[in-house]
């Protein structure tokens, strides 16, 4: 098993009662409540909590992607994995990831993976992630209708600049580049693992499982919310005959541990509360660019046939604000974040593991606005008291086909002389 | 209302549905946001006194769904002429509505005699960061009739759907894929450089909008004006929203009809 240390990079100021007095932290944020300075601090303790979690021992650090958004301030996440590649030593590097139609001409991706990959020494993971509506349709303008085959289109066009040897042409329907040839090439041969953050479209299932992608299902609503979506992708699985390898599916876990579970409730409290209540604030009319879904998602939607559970995860995309007034007990019931000592912990991840068949853990180690002393405080307790009970499951039975191969002799950077 | 007669044309790789009603010379409809899913009082009022022709593009009710094979404003100018050809429509006078608006005025401006007399209501196809509308796209639930319409009671009659569970959720799959179809269209300002070619439309055109236009407000009917080469008439319909031939079907109708008398 693989256990990850993924970080939003949440603005950790939002003011307070930001939901009552205002409309969405998505898309139509309003840039006065972003304190520039206060980002100097906060990008720092972000970078500052990745590399702790680097130095502690987890598997890989995560970064991602959002625009005009107060609970993921990366627009660029490459830039984020690339301070990361120089301040981490073993870690793995997933960036989950780049919304491939977003960029113009798509093979920037495989240029800036390529040199993240190159200057990690081969320590990245890269994601490619179709991109939310807000993230997409509204923040970038890019035709709901047109995205998905343009996401496709550019995902061909990132392999062909990896894996082909020569310059080509590439005449794409939405995209025409009559010489592509990036350097360098990624270190990896023949290409990073790819890993496809997912939010439960029925397509994605069919998409990793034809190219052999790791499916990641991002939520905020913790492992619940996942069970019937990541049931959907080894279906499709196996009705395509393919081995259920646990390590070809991740999650995405809020995870707070501390020496008693009465003490996690107290201690993580303010920050889940913060998260679920302040940060998720999306206006609704954010979230259904029509075309967006595709016709089959819709059809099911409608149709009332998506299993109840992936249903219901639609449902929390599409009203977030459903969570206002919880208390942190509630989101705890509800596996939104998943508290305890160190041994509750061990056992409720082991259980997510082993009864959803999910190889790789991506653990929110810091969220909402959790200072940088309690993030590290449940990093360092992650990986010296849950970790390595549950880091050997899997391992004896499959291969991780989807894992980094790094130089074993790895640049690093040089001391500096003051 | 009795039924209209229905034809399906094979046009742009797809199976388009024409909806006709009436006697006399044919009038070309070319409808809007969502389409006509089912036929309206509007359409019952030009049939009195013209053999109504109403179109329906890719991805519109009635349709395919291959407006997803349709990339940018050549592509679905191009289906429009087709679309009008097949339906003996080339020449003859065109009413369009909306994003149906925006591909008629094309249709005028770059294929002259394919469009006889031109009827533009609140029609897509120009933007003035100055007087931005709202997008139809980025609503609230409780505001998405609003948006469109100043007559919920008559908007409701043109796109509720149907009681019985089963047709009511076709129903809705369809108006999923009109909307995606409008949006891929005009994602995301509705204007595909018209502003350039608008002096090509030398036929008359009326401008029909609705005062209360809150995607298109009514000083786009006056941006039009000042653009077309030929005569032009502007009718503001006081009260009426984006769909001002759902918000005023009668006034609407006379007002085509005076034009094309």
């Amino acid at each position: 098993m693989k256990i990850g240390s993924f970080n939003l990079m949440s603005y950790r100021d939002l003011p307070e009662g930001f939901p009552q007095q205002y409309e969405s932290v998505y898309v139509n944020i309003p840039s006065e409540i972003i304190d520039s300075q206060r980002m100097n601090r906060d990008y720092n303790a972000s970078l500052d909590e990745l590399e702790y979690a680097d130095a502690m021992g987890f598997d890989l650090v995560g970064v991602n992607e959002h625009h005009s958004n107060g609970y993921g301030m990366m627009p660029s996440p490459n830039l984020m994995a690339a301070a990361l590649a120089r301040r981490t030593r073993e870690s793995n590097l997933l960036v989950l990831g780049n919304s491939l139609a977003l960029y113009n001409p798509p093979h920037r991706v495989a240029e800036e993976f390529a040199m993240l990959d190159c200057l990690s020494g081969g320590r990245l993971i890269a994601g490619f992630p179709v991109g939310t509506p807000m993230d997409t349709c509204y923040a970038y303008s890019t035709n709901p209708s047109e995205l998905r085959d343009r996401y496709y289109e550019a995902h061909d066009l990132v392999m062909q600049a990896w894996t082909r040897p020569e310059m080509f042409s590439f005449h794409g329907r939405f995209n025409q580049e009559r010489y592509v040839n990036i350097t360098p090439r990624p270190l990896q041969s023949p290409h990073p693992p790819v890993w496809i953050p997912a939010g439960g479209s029925v397509e994605t299932w069919n998409f990793c499982a034809k190219h052999e992608y790791v499916y990641c299902y991002l939520t905020h609503f913790g492992y619940l919310s996942g069970e019937q979506i990541i049931r959907g992708f080894w279906d499709e699985m196996k009705a395509l005959g393919r081995e259920p390898n646990p390590y070809q599916t991740g999650i995405v876990q809020y995870v707070g541990v501390a020496e008693t579970r009465a003490e996690a409730l107290d201690l993580y409290a303010e920050a889940a509360g913060y998260f679920f209540n302040n940060s998720l604030h999306t206006s609704p009319r954010w979230v259904s660019p029509p075309g967006y879904v595709t016709e089959e998602t819709a059809r099911k939607k409608i149709m009332s046939q998506v299993q109840e559970a992936a249903r219901r995860a639609q449902l929390r995309t599409n009203a977030m604000d459903d969570f206002r007034g919880q208390t942190f007990e509630d989101m705890v019931d509800q596996g939104f974040v998943v508290i305890g000592s160190p041994d509750e912990v061990a056992d409720k991840l082991r259980e997510i593991a082993t009864s959803q068949n999910v190889g790789n853990l991506l653990l929110m180690t810091q969220f909402g606005n959790m200072g940088t002393d309690l993030a590290r405080y449940n990093i360092e307790l992650i990986a010296k008291r849950v970790k390595p009970q549950i880091e050997n499951l899997f391992a004896d039975e499959w291969e991780h086909r989807w894992w980094p191969k790094p130089m074993a002799e790895r640049a690093q950077p040089a001391e500096l002389a003051r | 209302m009795s039924a209209p007669r229905e034809r399906q044309l094979r046009v742009a790789g797809d199976v388009c549905r024409v909806w006709e009603k009436g006697e006399g010379e044919p009038l070309g409809v070319l409808p809007g946001l969502g389409g006509v899913p089912r036929w309206t009082p509007f359409l019952d009022a030009l049939a009195e006194r013209r053999r109504v022709v109403v179109l329906s593009l890719p991805g519109f009710p009635g349709s395919g769904a291959q407006h997803r094979e349709l990339d940018g404003q050549l592509d679905w100018l191009a289906a429009t002429l087709d679309l009008l050809e097949a339906a003996e429509l080339a020449g003859c006078d065109l009413a369009a509505a909306s994003v149906g608006g925006m591909l008629a005025a094309d249709a005028a401006a770059l294929a002259p005699g394919f469009v006889r007399r031109l009827v533009l209501a609140g029609s897509y196809g120009l933007y003035d960061a100055s007087e931005a509308g709202e997008n139809p796209f980025a609503v609230l639930p409780d505001d998405a009739v609003a948006v469109q319409s100043e007559e919920p009671e008559r908007f409701g009659a043109a796109f509720d759907p149907p009681e019985d569970p089963e047709e009511s959720a076709e129903w809705q799959l369809r108006q999923y894929r009109a909307a995606e179809a409008a949006a891929r269209i005009v994602w995301p300002f509705g204007e595909r450089g018209l502003a350039k070619r608008l002096h090509r439309i030398r036929v008359p055109v009326l401008l029909l909008w609705g005062e209360r236009d809150r995607i298109l407000p009514p000083g786009y009917a006056k941006r039009f004006a000042s653009g077309l080469a030929g005569a032009v008439e502007t009718k503001i319909l006081a009260g009426a929203g984006h769909q001002v031939w759902i918000d005023r079907p009668e006034e609407s109708a006379a007002a085509i009809l005076e034009f094309l008398s």
